[in-house]
């Protein structure tokens, strides 16, 4: 029988470029003050899963979750690195819920971190590119911002999706960061801005583009029959799923509905006895504003077609109907790739914990996190609500 | 005897005027046009170099001639803009068609005729029965130095043609062919160099126009056909005005030249060029009509051959790729900038 | 020079030519070739197929900000090309001149990909072609 799960500790670095800060200094950021959330001590902890995507393209570095742990402090436990792309943060919660979920471990530590700016955006670029196929994408010069662009080319034939309502997902998401002092960006936009930026691969701006962005994330998961122990607001984890599909785009099904969102978000709204109609705050994988869109669709809160418009409306700000990307997001909280999972799900307990700040939203009882790797090959879903 | 079983042509759809080039030399274009015969010039985009131009017209000459790409035996590539100077570019040609390994094939260069002097080693090994089918390409990205006279003329093209012997699948016979070959420096290109050097007027009368002759000459006094025994000439065009005059030295009108005379509108294609006349040639050729085709290669030599054309042209036309059509089908004209960026002649980031 | 030779090499097949694999059980076509069969699985046998090249643009988008490898190249068009017998395939889309839009037919042309310096390899490749 699996136990069931909580969070008793978040912790974030400030994300940004964060020129002061390589890999150990943010990890220690973000890690420290997660088991201080928690109030756990470094020799409680039981095993450390690492996510991280390219740390040997952007740094030279592999073996991140050995260092991690020693950065942390913690002596000679287990510690494992997890690569999945921009869903690695995702995917090592994932494995931490099942090996707290499998009574194997009590107390364990997932990290996520990626420093990216030492190296210049074009390296960075290419480094993202593994993330989808390189036999056949990268190899052909066609960049993450191509492959999100013509999805969005596609979306817009199908559904008539517009230029504007894609600005619009990055307007709000900058609203939002804008309230979040860890976010990259504290800069508000407007529609206009966005459609006035350099164009990067059409129908995509610059200002529909997630950055390119240093940071860490950390989560403490403990079973929750023992979480009260460490942390009077607990919040459970309520389910963890996941999915793969093709890395190329290409062989799809279709180009414009991620598949494994919608496996992974089937599964886990099952698993969690929850419908989409009760998600109160999402954190969803906008990389490019189009995806946001997608992800709308493909998680259920709106009809395939209709997320655009919803956006437009202005029905996914805070407190709106469903608060979408409260921190911020990818666009405008920042993206350093192999944090962003885990970041998600730190924004969703402060969230259900009312610790949000001016970003608060009132009632918040039921979350969900949505992390994508490359174009949709990985996609990570995790539900969580307020344990009592 | 050997003839011809298909042929195909490549054009790249770029295209600069000569009053694009003259205006930024400060030259009079119209000067240009009379005296050089030529209106504009083919450019290769971007991502076209000799190899892609060779493959694009060897695929449409295995598409032409019905072949089984299996049973090539032999496969040259005539150029003096092979993209490696070591690496041939008839390897690339041979993967692209589905040629079997166990085709013979090299890399030529004799400046511009190496691609005739395939087709003559193409028929050595047909005749001689070592192979059954045999193709040559000629295909050049020529260069000519920026200010240069040779600007308004190199140009970019090529044609592949694929010699065989089964009378059911030769479309035209090549009824003989000979050579004149001696050592005249007119123009050459050292190993390295990034552009060509040329002798100024002593590339005319000591290097074409005696080659040409002297090999013309040479078939009509050993076969005993006199100029108006062929229905059409093809003579290397290195501008639209040469062939013309050499020519009518030679006793031909300008209605035989006419079919095959492509400079004026395509520039010098180099290896290509004669190859590109002949090819263009044979789309209006009907049974039974001879064609005469001299090329001529720096250096310097010129290989002339007599084609004449089976009951089977007919029946193949359909599968042919037109060259006149190729050539004005769809062009794109570009300026002087553009040219100089996709020839690769700015350095920049 | 960057990238080593090998990696060209073992793919000429299918970057010169469009052969993928089709499924000797269920008929499946595939490009670029898979060893297993998507819907056959462990049962499935496969054998080379040559692909015409012809088909139309599925989407498309320009890469104006692209990967030092094709920092000379950029802008370039880039496309999904839903090929007649049946696979999707990625591609750089040639500019003729001709417009394009999703729905556009497009022919395989053989063209250079990209120069791998001033020494390395010159990579070839399929590119399609708005017709």
């Amino acid at each position: 029988m699996m136990r069931e799960v909580a969070v008793i500790g978040v912790g974030l670095s400030r994300f940004g470029e964060r020129w002061n800060a390589g890999l150990k200094e943010l990890m220690a950021e973000a890690g420290v003050a997660a088991i201080e959330d928690a109030n756990v001590k470094s020799s409680d902890v039981e095993m450390l899963f690492g996510g991280t995507m390219a740390s040997g393209r952007f740094m030279g570095q592999e073996h991140i979750a050995a260092l991690m742990s020693d950065e942390l402090g913690f002596r000679n436990i287990p510690a494992v690195r997890i690569e999945n792309a921009c869903a690695s943060g995702g995917s090592a919660l994932r494995l931490g819920y099942m090996s707290v979920a499998s009574g194997i471990h009590d107390i364990v530590v997932v990290g996520g971190v990626e420093k990216m700016t030492d190296v210049t955006s074009a390296e960075a670029g290419t480094a993202l590119g593994g993330a989808g196929d390189q036999e056949w994408e990268l190899f052909q010069g066609i960049t993450f911002p191509g492959l999100y662009a013509m999805m969005a080319k596609r979306h817009m034939h199908e559904y008539g999706t517009t230029e504007e309502q894609l600005a619009s997902v990055s307007v709000k998401n900058h609203d939002n960061a804008y309230k979040n002092k860890y976010a990259q960006f504290h800069k508000k936009i407007t529609v206009q801005e966005v459609l006035d930026s350099k164009m990067v691969s059409d129908p995509l701006k610059l200002f529909d583009c997630s950055p390119i962005s240093d940071g860490a994330a950390a989560l403490v998961l403990a079973p929750l029959e023992v979480a009260r122990k460490y942390n009077d607001t607990p919040i459970k984890i309520l389910a963890s799923e996941q999915a793969s599909d093709t890395l190329r785009l290409a062989a799809r099904e279709s180009l414009t509905s991620i598949k494994a969102t919608s496996i992974a978000a089937q599964k886990a709204y099952k698993h969690a006895k929850v419908s989409a109609k009760d998600i109160s705050i999402a954190e969803v994988h906008d990389c490019f504003t189009i995806a946001e869109i997608m992800a709308m669709e493909d998680l259920g809160f709106y009809d395939k077609g209709k997320a655009a418009k919803a956006v437009e409306n202005g029905e996914t700000r805070l407190n709106a109907g469903i608060s979408i990307n409260t921190s911020g997001g990818l666009k405008g909280c920042g993206h350093p790739v192999g944090a962003t999972g885990v970041k998600q799900a730190v924004e969703v307990v402060w969230q259900l914990r009312g610790e949000a700040g001016e970003r608060q939203v009132k009632d918040a009882r039921i979350g969900l996190t949505h992390n994508v790797g490359g174009s949709g090959a990985t996609a990570v879903v995790h539900i969580f609500g307020r344990a009592n | 005897m050997s003839g011809i079983v298909g042929y195909g042509a490549h054009v790249p759809i770029y295209r600069i005027k000569v009053e694009e080039i003259a205006k930024v030399w400060g030259e009079d274009a119209d000067a240009i046009k009379s005296g050089l015969n030529i209106r504009e010039k083919s450019v290769p985009g971007r991502d076209e170099d000799a190899a892609t131009i060779a493959v694009e017209a060897a695929r449409r000459a295995v598409r032409h001639s019905g072949i089984n790409p299996k049973e090539m035996g032999a496969v040259y590539v005539g150029s003096e803009s092979h993209p490696y100077a070591v690496k041939p570019t008839a390897t690339v040609v041979i993967e692209s068609i589905g040629a079997s390994s166990s085709v013979m094939a090299a890399d030529l260069e004799f400046a511009c005729k190496a691609g005739t002097a395939g087709i003559q080693a193409a028929m050595g090994l047909v005749d001689s029965g070592m192979i059954k089918y045999g193709m040559s390409i000629g295909a050049d990205t020529s260069q000519g130095r920026p200010g240069d006279a040779l600007e308004y003329t190199a140009s970019a093209g090529g044609a592949a043609f694929i010699v065989g012997k089964d009378k059911h699948e030769v479309i035209a016979n090549i009824l003989k062919t000979v050579s004149y070959t001696s050592d005249t420096p007119d123009f050459w290109r050292r190993e390295g160099a990034m552009f060509p050097t040329h002798s100024g007027r002593f590339t005319g009368e000591p290097g074409y126009f005696r080659h040409i002759t002297g090999a013309t000459k040479l078939m009509l006094e050993t076969t005993g056909f006199k100029p108006v025994d062929f229905t059409y000439a093809v003579f290397h065009q290195p501008n639209g005005k040469f062939p013309m005059v050499v020519a009518k030295q030679l006793g031909f009108t300008e209605k035989q030249i006419e079919p095959g005379l492509l400079t004026p509108v395509i520039g010098n294609t180099y290896s290509g060029a004669s190859m590109l006349g002949l090819a263009s040639t044979l789309d209006v050729a009907k049974p039974g009509e001879r064609i005469l085709v001299t090329s001529f290669g720096s250096g310097a030599g010129s290989d002339s051959f007599i084609i004449e054309a089976t009951e089977n042209i007919d029946a193949k036309r359909g599968m042919a790729t037109k060259v006149r059509g190729l050539i004005d089908s769809n062009k794109m004209y570009i300026d002087y900038a553009t040219y100089l960026k996709d020839k690769d002649f700015i350095k920049g980031r | 020079m960057e990238k080593p030779s090998a990696g060209l090499w073992r793919k000429i097949k299918p970057r010169y030519n469009l052969v993928g694999s089709q499924c000797k059980k269920c008929g499946s076509t595939y490009f670029p070739p898979r060893i297993v069969c998507k819907n056959c699985g462990r049962e499935s046998r496969m054998e080379d197929r040559q692909f015409a090249g012809d088909g139309e643009v599925v989407s498309f988008t320009t890469i104006r900000v692209p990967p030092d490898t094709f920092k000379d190249e950029a802008p370039y068009i880039v496309g999904i090309i839903k090929l007649s017998e049946g696979p999707n395939v990625e591609g750089h889309i040639i500019d003729n001149g001709r417009k394009v839009e999703v729905g556009t037919k497009v022919k395989a042309a053989f063209r250079r990909m990209y120069v791998d310096g001033e020494e390395g390899l010159i990579y070839y490749h399929y590119k399609f072609e708005p017709i």
